[in-house]
């Protein structure tokens, strides 16, 4: 009997045995008990089995059409913890934990042939970090995935924009601007004036001390955007320092107006808008 | 043939597009629209993009080409509800759309051709 | 491992919808904002064309990928037309052969992370694109 068939059939016979002591060790690691019911990490476990079985039981090949199904299946759970919240340990553990149970059941049935043992301890041993190894890269991946959401959620509600009158909108920026941060704020901008249905929106730039190119352009691209969706931007705070920046830039800002402060924009935008003679009667 | 109806609001002509256009399409509209502005006399034309995913420089040309065709039979164009995304991606692409009036809504647009009449 | 690439012709304009639509569904599948969708499938829509019109005929494969935290789509179009024969005049904004506003290629390039493109006249044209997100 060679070690692959013996692999084979220590993971099909007893596997109720086999799975109720895996669930076991895992049980008393994962520390939020909510997370998942013991019938549920059962039957992935039991699932686990099923596929390994089914699979070539030689070195994971994550690319290769026999290993697919397990591969699925493993992405599915990792990613899946990954949203839920568990732990890096907790996820990785659903694979290395399987080891001491099965290496038990392997040793027994190899009997008095310690080359057997041995070679299909080995065998086992190096398949099971494998795909433990797997299942960690795909969990990874999926918390990358739920930060930068988190990130991009952070980004929007940390710059809010403001409606000062019928058909204004106001975008105060503060702080450094970098690219990223930038182009989120850009793009929530020009979502709210569609949301709002705003004909001007006035970019503030008065608590920015620093404008590079980088962000000179974004904010260019943004107000030929919005342009191009049928409402007017105008930049206001526009410091002499930042003046000279955007001319030695280079940047063109076209027709794009500009106010020292955020009043005198705002009375730009009631023109525009046909709205100051509401406020002057006020 | 599948066509992109064209409604008739007063003076005006209102066209809404809701489908993936491939091009066969698009130029049909285009045929379709000067047709009807010629057999009605209309003075205005909205086009409302407001469905559309993607702007293409196919359908960017198809834009400027229409609002330059009513323009010589005597219409004025105003493309409306242009998407966010979309308007980024053509600032990104570098198509400016020349001579193309825009408006954020269907009703912004009417005040926009009224004002231009 | 991500899927296998899939091969879709470009002999006719609604197989231009069709790789739209193939590209879309998959930016959608793996989460990608609706800006990022936006703009790879308006640069594939940008090549898929040029493929069509002055490949005259060709294909497009899609292929996803993963490589250091990064996940994203690569797209080869290639066709066997008369290729391009000045590869710098046709990546310059404005630049066009026929009617059009002629920023196809070049246009493109901004709309993704990496732009690739190889032409032989005579022989044909391959280009790449390949937009990701993550680091």
């Amino acid at each position: 009997m060679s070690a692959n068939q013996l692999l084979n059939t220590t993971l099909t016979q007893d596997r109720d045995a086999l799975v109720s002591e895996w669930v076991k060790i895992q049980l008393s690691v994962i520390s939020q008990q909510g997370l998942i019911s013991e019938s549920g990490l059962r039957e992935q476990c039991t699932t686990f089995l099923q596929l390994l079985v089914a699979s070539p039981l030689t070195r994971f090949d994550a690319g290769s059409k026999p290993w697919s199904d397990l591969r699925d299946f493993l992405t599915e759970v990792s990613s899946s913890r990954g949203r839920q919240g568990f732990t890096p340990t907790e996820t990785a553990l659903f694979v290395f934990s399987l080891k001491t149970p099965l290496f038990h059941r392997l040793r027994n049935a190899a009997g008095a042939d310690s080359a057997l043992a041995f070679d299909s301890l080995l065998l086992a041993s190096t398949l099971l970090d494998d795909l433990g190894l797997f299942t960690t890269d795909s969990y990874q991946k999926t918390r990358e995935d739920v930060i930068r959401r988190q990130q991009q959620d952070l980004l929007e509600l940390s710059t809010p924009v403001v409606k000062l009158w019928d058909g204004i909108l106001a975008l105060p920026l503060v702080g450094t601007l970098d690219s990223a941060r930038t182009q989120v704020v850009m793009e929530s901008l020009l979502q709210k004036i569609v949301d709002t249905g705003s004909d001007v929106a006035i970019i503030d730039i008065t608590g920015v001390p620093t404008v590079d190119t980088l962000v000179a352009q974004h904010l260019l691209k943004t107000i030929t955007a919005a342009r191009l969706m049928g409402a007017d931007c105008i930049i206001s705070g526009v410091r002499p320092q930042i003046a000279q920046t955007i001319v030695h830039l280079g940047v063109n800002l076209g027709e794009v107006s500009t106010k020292a402060n955020l009043a005198d924009a705002f009375r730009l935008a009631l023109e525009r808008t046909k709205q100051l003679h509401k406020v002057n009667s006020l | 043939m599948e066509r992109i109806p064209i409604l008739k609001m007063g003076e005006f002509l209102l066209v809404t597009i809701q489908v993936d256009m491939h091009d066969q399409l698009a130029l049909t509209l285009q045929d379709d629209i000067t047709s009807r502005i010629a057999a009605t006399g209309a003075r205005g034309l909205l086009l409302d993009i407001s469905s559309v995913e993607i702007v293409d420089s196919f359908i960017g040309r198809m834009l400027v080409n229409i609002s330059l065709m009513a323009r010589i039979l005597g219409a004025e164009t105003v493309v409306v509800g242009m998407r966010p995304a979309v308007a980024i991606t053509l600032v990104e692409l570098g198509l400016s759309l020349p001579g193309v009036r825009t408006a954020l809504d269907v009703d912004k647009g009417m005040t926009a051709l009224r004002a231009s009449l | 491992m991500p899927p296998a690439p899939k091969t879709l012709p470009l002999r006719c304009e609604s197989d231009i919808v069709q790789a739209r639509r193939e590209v879309r569904d998959l930016t959608i599948r793996l989460g990608w904002s609706l800006i990022e969708q936006t703009k790879f499938v308006t640069a594939t829509s940008e090549i898929a064309r040029n493929t069509l019109v002055h490949g005259r005929g060709g294909q497009m494969t899609v292929e996803e990928f993963s490589r250091d935290g990064r996940h994203g789509i690569r797209l080869v179009f290639t066709d066997e037309g008369p290729g391009i024969p000045d590869l710098v005049l046709a990546m310059r904004d404005g630049y066009t052969t026929g009617n059009g506003m002629g920023l196809g290629l070049s246009g493109s390039k901004r709309l993704v992370n990496e732009f690739d493109l190889q032409s032989e006249v005579g022989k044909g044209t391959r280009i790449t694109l390949v937009k990701w997100i993550g680091r």
